[in-house]
């Protein structure tokens, strides 16, 4: 979340879309409730009318994989009635900048698309630069070459009657919300996005977002109170892995995986380290080395050092152009080419696609570790219906964990807040913390590859590994190796410190070896004052909500991100009842300086000091937020593309599908089959979801017997309208059939679901629960047996939220 | 002790039955053994061992789609009339707590005629275990609530749906609310506020909710002491339950009357 639950409160209207936060994140409605009782207006978009829907003022249905044909017509809304924030875009975004005059898109490509390599030449997704290197603009936004024109231009093709015709939304509530939603675009109020996996869980998932950024830029609200682009976490500390690199492609603090052509930590900072010729721009990611040097110092200690580039060598590489993500990772497990496999914390034979797939998988494995709390489907896959263990040679490791109530240690919530937990009970058993299970680890390969040697030990063996408090794991001490130690006695901005002195924020990092930090944005977490996440103060004294003294936030403790786009160019809020900062001329006895939230730097005001200010978006080269968006696979701008299977050819373009995806059902295993466009054997839209009773795969909740109670079996969804055509009954069960595997379900058949025109047909949609599996008190088939393994082109999250089935009753 | 009220407000109430988990878990009772019946309410109703459940309905109102959720337990009668029924068939077996608690002393419950749970309840909340014979409900967390804690459920609610508190502090911030609620929900009521403890503010028309009418209480309760009679129970079926209640409250006065 750019902003935080309780600033939820705050917002003018509320977008829930690509989530059903009522349902999956119950006590967001705590701060959505305290915004409608306000005045807010709610608005819920989904294909199925759910809990979120039963409480918006407005619902729109919409079928599954048209988001951006949605959003696009909300981008072309706004511009088209004048209802953007002109002084926002010019000043704050890149819609002035002029873009390269050859750029260009024609019929759903943007140039540059090699058909052959499925990749584009982004060479023409560029910006005009002027003779000091700093891109051309237009304040004006007049010039057709101005991003804002393209972008105008781009969309006018989504008009209402269009998008209706592929989302299946009617054209009065399209622009219901539409109208409602852009309203948020006068000064002074502020419009927010609740989104989750039913935006990313798509081929064009990244896209999703994008489309939803720019609308929220241009219409002024990023940087606001109740505003942002709020990604509700599927887990309570979903934020804190993904900042402590859970991901591949990434190392702690999004600092970048290195690849194996960035032979020294040189070209490597040279790679990731932006440049800007823009005297105005604050350019933070210029301060790459600093914490790509301090990350390598906690990592290797005294055996990084200048001569060996602070340890790189040491640090994996990745292969050029490879990816590592999950479906790559189980295509690579079921062809052989991987042996062992540690699944931790994940229960990847209910939660992957195509999970017969994934199960038949894990039986090519010599071996397998399942860390977790229960015996799931993932270590119990040997034993799954219709297998037979005598065929299975993967030796499988259970070793039980402590859950979260059990152990001492931080989770970071989806607002960026980074909140102390002490343990409320011993774990039962010989269950242990992660943390216990992973130093015991440590410890037994870093004795055996001194022993023995092996293929490059000292990545292991050079390793600094001091976590140890009277023969416990210690979580402070991991704290503070994260927010990180100087290292020597060194002065840094006219401040002296000593060695052993824990660093107070990443604004006094240094890249000379002589500081540590194992992730620079929690840099400010755990210093001289003290452990920042266990601060317990619940006093407000911001007047919108920030509980500035609760916890601790990255980055900083700024709350609201973005927060001096908050601010018109002379420094005084645009929302004048809830200000985020504020520029006091008398602050700092008279220099004047920012009040309120954390700024995102302390330089004046636009207006105030021409010199000395900095643009508001510091983590972009530029200053100013991407409407063009030249970094993605697909394109600078959105562009509506239909799912990788889908019941409609594309109405906007000749292009079907997304097309930077890459396609598994020729290089993947012979288990990935996919349907084809408008395929007669699967007429209807799937899509799955989860359901208050059950978390994620149900791996605790479906051992834990009230839950049970309350949501005991795997059931399927759908209309009246497709249950008469079908001849189902509600509470039968049924068959949902993919082309890749079949389940039984409940049928619930409901007027929660309505079949959607699409062009001139009528198209069904059913809903599935994911939550499903063999192990546990409540059982049932799961829904990704039917997902196909296809990926977004960014990101490569599968594409579990559309695809397509056909339904007949069990004979 | 002073007396207690919860304020049940639909109008917030999301449907995530965190409430019926907190109530297993605070009272220490077990699982049923459900299947999903094509819905989403589950238990299917109350129970001996299901002191709290969440009923779902669903409705068209012109063209607009509605889904309720109604949060169904023991009202808490300021006047109980199972205490009524209770203490005439086993002396002790129900107790009136300061706190406004109706509470069952459970093993002498056992003692109780069978009978069907709308005949002492306007509400048909009341259970009886078919194995060992005990009528149980909710208990307003007596135990909770004495103790200066929030019952179970309220305690949970992500939304501030339930309100706990002192009668007069709930019933002034239940009126309170109806009146900024009628802005958006020009139906919105409150249901009983003046004879129980748990008070209910619709924001929609009852027919909306899958709420449990007695038609069958005064036929029996009342036609055993003489005071109902058949044209009442067909004009209450009429005006629904709160219609119900008020004419049964006027009969009774005009008894003690005469």
């Amino acid at each position: 979340m750019t902003n935080h639950w309780c600033d939820i409160a705050n917002s003018d209207c509320i977008l829930i879309m690509g989530s059903n936060a009522a349902e999956n994140h119950p006590i967001s409605f705590k701060y959505v409730t305290e915004a409608i009782e306000r005045g807010a207006t709610l608005i819920s978009c989904d294909p199925r009318f759910t809990r979120t829907s039963a409480k918006a003022h407005i619902y729109a249905p919409l079928r599954s994989g048209s988001d951006i044909a949605f959003l696009g017509g909300m981008t072309n809304y706004i511009i088209a009635n004048n209802l953007y924030n002109r002084e926002y875009v010019a000043e704050y975004t890149n819609g002035s900048f002029l873009v390269n005059e050859k750029f260009g898109f024609h019929d759903g490509l943007f140039t540059g698309y090699d058909k052959e390599t499925g990749k584009y030449d982004k060479s023409t997704w560029t910006f005009q630069k002027d003779a000091n290197g700093i891109p051309k603009q237009d304040k004006t936004l007049q010039n057709p070459r101005t991003v804002f024109q393209l972008l105008k231009k781009h969309f006018s093709r989504y008009n209402a009657d269009l998008v209706s015709r592929i989302t299946g939304t009617p054209k009065e509530k399209l622009l219901q919300v539409y109208k409602a939603y852009a309203a948020t675009g006068k000064t002074g109020k502020a419009g927010t996005i609740m989104y989750a996996m039913g935006w990313t869980q798509h081929t064009v998932g990244t896209q999703n977002i994008r489309n939803m950024a720019i609308n929220q830029l241009i219409l002024g609200n990023m940087g606001m109170a109740g505003g942002g682009v709020n990604a509700l976490r599927g887990e309570s500390n979903v934020q804190g892995s993904t900042d402590h690199c859970l991901l591949w492609h990434i190392l702690p603090g999004y600092l970048k995986t290195p690849r194996a052509s960035l032979t020294t930590l040189e070209k490597y900072n040279d790679k990731f380290t932006p440049k800007t010729n823009d005297p105005n721009s604050a350019n933070w990611w210029g301060n790459y080395p600093k914490y790509s040097v301090s990350l390598l110092k906690s990592l290797y200690g005294d055996n990084a050092t200048k001569d060996n580039c602070f340890g790189y060598d040491y640090l994996p590489k990745v292969d050029d152009g490879a990816n590592y993500s999950w479906i790559t990772i189980f295509q690579d497990i079921f062809a052989g080419k991987i042996k062992g496999f540690f699944s931790w914390g994940q229960n990847p034979a209910c939660s992957g696609p195509n999970a017969d797939m994934t199960r038949e998988a894990l039986g090519k494995l010599d071996w397998m570790v399942s860390v977790n709390l229960w015996d799931t489907e993932t270590s119990s896959f040997w034993r799954r219906p219709g297998a037979d263990p005598k065929k299975i040679g993967t030796e499988v490791f259970c070793l039980p964990c402590a859950a979260s109530m059990e152990k001492e240690g931080s989770i970071t919530n989806s607002g960026r807040w980074m909140q102390w937990r002490y343990k409320g009970a011993d774990p039962p058993g010989d269950a242990r913390p992660d943390a216990e299970i992973i130093n015991g680890l440590y410890v037994k390969l870093k004795a055996l590859y001194e022993k023995e040697g092996g293929a490059f030990p000292e990545q292991v063996t050079k390793m600094t590994w001091d976590y140890e408090h009277e023969g416990k794991v210690c979580a402070h001490m991991i704290a503070k190796e994260v927010n990180g130690y100087f290292l020597k006695d060194v002065e840094v901005k006219g401040k002296p410190f000593k060695k052993g002195d824990l660093v107070p924020s990443f604004a006094y990092l240094l890249d000379d070896g002589s500081t540590s930090s194992g992730n620079w944005l929690y840099c400010n977490s755990y210093t001289g004052k003290g452990n920042m996440a266990a601060r317990r103060d619940n006093k407000d004294t911001s007047g919108i909500g920030l509980y500035s003294n609760w916890s601790w936030c990255w980055p900083v403790n700024r709350r609201i991100l973005y927060n001096r786009a908050s601010v018109d160019l002379n420094g005084q809020p645009w929302d004048k009842a809830q200000p985020v900062i504020r520029w006091d001329p008398k602050a700092k006895d008279g220099a004047g300086g920012w009040v309120g939230d954390v700024p995102d730097g302390g330089w004046p005001p636009i207006n105030l000091d021409k010199g000395a200010t900095k643009w508001p978006f510091i983590m972009k080269p530029d200053g100013v937020a991407s409407v063009f968006g030249p970094g993605r696979a697909e394109g600078p701008f959105p562009e509506h593309y239909e799912p990788l299977e889908c019941p409609t050819v594309n109405l906007l373009s000749s292009q079907q599908l997304n097309p930077a995806v890459k396609r598994w059902d020729k290089e993947g295993s012979e288990m990935d089959k996919y349907a084809n466009v408008c395929d007669p054997r699967y007429p209807i839209v799937a899509t799955t979801y989860r359901v208050s009773e059950h978390w994620q795969t149900g791996a605790m909740t479906r051992h834990t017997p009230w839950l049970c109670e309350l949501e005991p079996q795997m059931f399927v969804e759908m209309s009246k309208e497709l249950g008469r055509m079908k001849g189902i009954q509600n509470g039968e069960t049924v068959i949902v059939i993919s082309a890749r595997s079949q389940i039984k379900a409940v049928a619930m058949v409901t007027e929660r679901f309505k079949p959607f025109k699409i062009g001139d047909q009528i198209v069904h949609q059913i809903g599935l629960p994911w939550c499903f599996g063999f192990m546990g008190i409540a059982t049932g088939d799961s829904a990704n047996k039917l997902a196909p393994n296809i990926g977004d082109a960014n990101t490569m999250i599968p594409e579990s939220k559309a695809f397509m089935v056909d339904v007949r009753k069990e004979v | 002790m002073a007396k207690k009220a919860v304020l049940v407000d639909l109008s917030k109430c999301i449907g995530c039955r965190g409430c019926q988990v907190a109530c297993k878990q605070w009272n220490g009772l077990p699982m049923e053994k459900t299947i999903n019946t094509g819905s989403h309410q589950n238990p299917p109703d109350l129970s001996a061992i299901t002191y709290t459940v969440v009923r779902f309905k669903e409705s068209v109102e012109g063209g607009n789609m509605a889904w309720t959720f109604f949060k169904d337990q023991c009202r808490h009668c300021l006047e109980p009339a199972c205490a009524e029924f209770g203490n005439d068939n086993a002396e002790g077996s129900v107790l009136q707590h300061a706190t406004g608690a109706v509470h069952y002393v459970t093993e002498k419950t056992k003692a109780w005629p069978e009978e069907s749970p709308d005949a002492f309840c306007p509400y048909n909340v009341p259970r009886r275990c078919p194995e060992d014979k005990v009528w149980t409900k909710c208990t307003f967390c007596v135990d909770r609530i004495s103790n200066g804690l929030e019952p179970a459920c309220v305690k949970t609610c992500p939304t501030g749906t339930l309100m706990f508190g002192d009668r007069d502090q709930v019933l002034a911030e239940a009126q309170k609310r109806l009146t900024a609620m009628k802005k958006r929900f020009p139906a919105a009521k409150l249901i009983d506020a003046d004879e129980v403890s748990w008070i209910y503010l619709l924001h929609q028309p009852a027919k909306m909710f899958q709420i449990a009418r007695n038609l069958r209480f005064n036929e029996t309760r009342y036609a055993k002491k003489g005071v109902g009679s058949s044209t009442v129970v067909t004009a209450g079926a009429g005006l629904g339950l709160l219609g119900l209640l008020a004419q049964r409250k006027e009969k009774v006065q005009k008894e003690e009357g005469e």
